[in-house]
């Protein structure tokens, strides 16, 4: 049958941020996908050259917008082997409340626009009405909505009081209920189902062996959650990942919203143990050496090298964020898709060109 | 570094990497390190159940370097970013962007590396 080559972005309805696919079709049936995108690219990494290692605590939170604390936590992380040092036990703590928080409006963010993705806009705007719950807590915690900014190398510059965290717990148990109610429309609704059941399959062996992480990671079965590496105090808290075994867009659906409500029960754990103490310790010196950090973004592993050199910047920063990881696996999930599932498929990747071109 | 960082060359590089994939390591990603104006550190960083290792290889910038995707797939992308943003070339990559993921076709310039070397022999 002849072949026709469909470019698919970079600009397009679903997409927010632009991403192209080349698409080589045989009638509507995609035969090959090729993805590219450098559209957008910032070479942020290159920035340690000017700006010192603390002032790049700022830069790194505004890789993305979305998981912007979680990429400041891993280079703290990252930053605090290299000088020796270990944030104090409350501040690990404040640490994984707030990138709970990150987590669960981020895939309230995604499940949105997954939604969106398929026509369903009544469940997007909804999801997204929950969201600004959330938004709201990290601005009564953080002083802002998206980028809280609260980890500094050493620990963190802001602290909850009592009257927060009560706050916090009551505010997570609305948002809580309010995900439930709309949890049956996304696991059971048949429009939900025909658009996302058996669309864009990868097995547990191919996922293993593509590199894929995060939610697409577990969605095929396999157990794996950088959490589990126990970094800020997820050691001391109870914490199953969450895995689902069909491999397809909606398992990868059925996983988020579940970890929805697995963050909000960290956050109830981490609030319930936090200790009293210091938030910070004081981080004197300029580092030399290599140091890697990983730790679980709401898309999944984010990796960071940091090279340091005895003086107030970095030799080298390197950032492999989760949608890196996860693009080669469009390659493998479109093949034998219909043109009309590209958008549902490339979305369940949950792809953040904002962390990709960093 | 956390982890094992085994020292490989551009003729032991597929070796190490195939041996790693038979016992059954993921490849994370790799970085780049310009280290002066000849040469770079290329370290390929691997991860099983939550343990990392390194190979680190010192290749000559114009070295051609072989290319770890058709071991692993997913490294095709890292690798044609390394050539976007290093210049350092890779041979046998499963999916050759030709430094235009990032890049501009009459980009000649590596824009992560510091140290230049001027061809025109001029000075200042």
């Amino acid at each position: 049958m002849r072949q026709a080559i469909i470019p698919f972005g970079p600009q397009h309805p679903v997409f927010p941020e632009p991403v192209h696919l080349q698409l080589k079709v045989e009638d509507e049936v995609i035969r090959e996908a090729i993805p590219a995108f450098g559209y957008v690219h910032r070479g942020l990494e290159s920035l340690v050259s000017i700006r010192d290692l603390h002032q790049m605590v700022h830069v790194v939170e505004r890789i993305c917008g979305i998981c912007s604390m979680i990429h400041a936590l891993c280079y703290c992380q990252g930053m605090e082997e290299l000088m020796g040092v270990e944030a104090p036990p409350r501040a690990r703590f404040l640490r994984v409340i707030w990138s709970e928080l990150h987590r669960i409006h981020s895939h309230l963010l995604w499940l949105g626009l997954f939604a969106d993705s398929f026509g369903f806009e009544s469940l997007f705007m909804e999801l997204w009405k929950i969201r600004e719950k959330v938004l709201d807590i990290q601005e009564a915690t953080a002083g802002n909505r998206i980028i809280v900014s609260v980890n500094v190398i050493g620990g963190v510059r802001r602290d909850l009081d009592l009257s927060q965290r009560k706050a916090m717990l009551d505010d997570l148990q609305e948002v809580e209920q309010a995900v439930r109610s709309v949890s049956g429309v996304l696991l059971t609704d048949y429009t939900v189902s025909r658009r996302t059941v058996g669309k864009g399959v990868v097995t547990g062996e191919q996922a293993r062996e593509l590199g894929v992480v995060g939610p697409v990671l577990r969605a095929s079965g396999i157990r794996q959650d950088s959490r589990m590496l126990g970094y800020a105090a997820f050691n001391e808290l109870e914490l199953e990942p969450v895995v689902e075994t069909d491999g397809d867009c909606h398992a990868r659906c059925r996983v988020r919203l579940r970890e929805v409500f697995q963050s909000i029960d960290l956050i109830r754990q981490a609030v319930s143990r936090i200790p009293e103490g210091e938030l910070s310790v004081k981080v004197r010196g300029k580092p030399e050496g290599e140091a890697v950090a990983r730790v679980e973004q709401p898309r999944g592993e984010v990796f960071y090298y940091l090279k340091a050199n005895g003086t107030k910047n970095l030799d080298r920063l390197r950032v492999r964020t989760p949608t890196f990881a996860n693009i080669p696996a469009l390659v493998v999930m479109l093949p034998g898709m219909w043109l009309s599932d590209v958008p549902v498929v490339v979305l369940s990747i949950d792809p953040c060109i904002s962390c990709t071109e960093r | 570094m956390q982890g094992e960082v085994i020292p490989v060359n551009v003729e032991t590089v597929l070796g190490e990497a195939a041996r790693a994939k038979a016992e059954g390591w993921r490849l994370v990603t790799m970085t780049c390190v310009e280290l002066d104006a000849a040469s770079v550190d290329l370290l390929y960083h691997f991860d099983r159940d939550f343990e990392l290792k390194h190979l680190r290889l010192t290749a000559s910038k114009d070295a051609l370097v072989p290319s770890i995707s058709p071991l692993f797939f997913a490294a095709f992308l890292v690798e044609n970013e390394i050539q976007d943003l290093f210049g350092v070339r890779f041979h046998g990559l499963v999916i050759d962007y030709g430094r235009t993921l990032y890049l501009g076709e009459d980009v000649k310039e590596a824009p992560f590396c510091r140290y230049v070397v001027n061809d025109s022999g001029d000075q200042g």
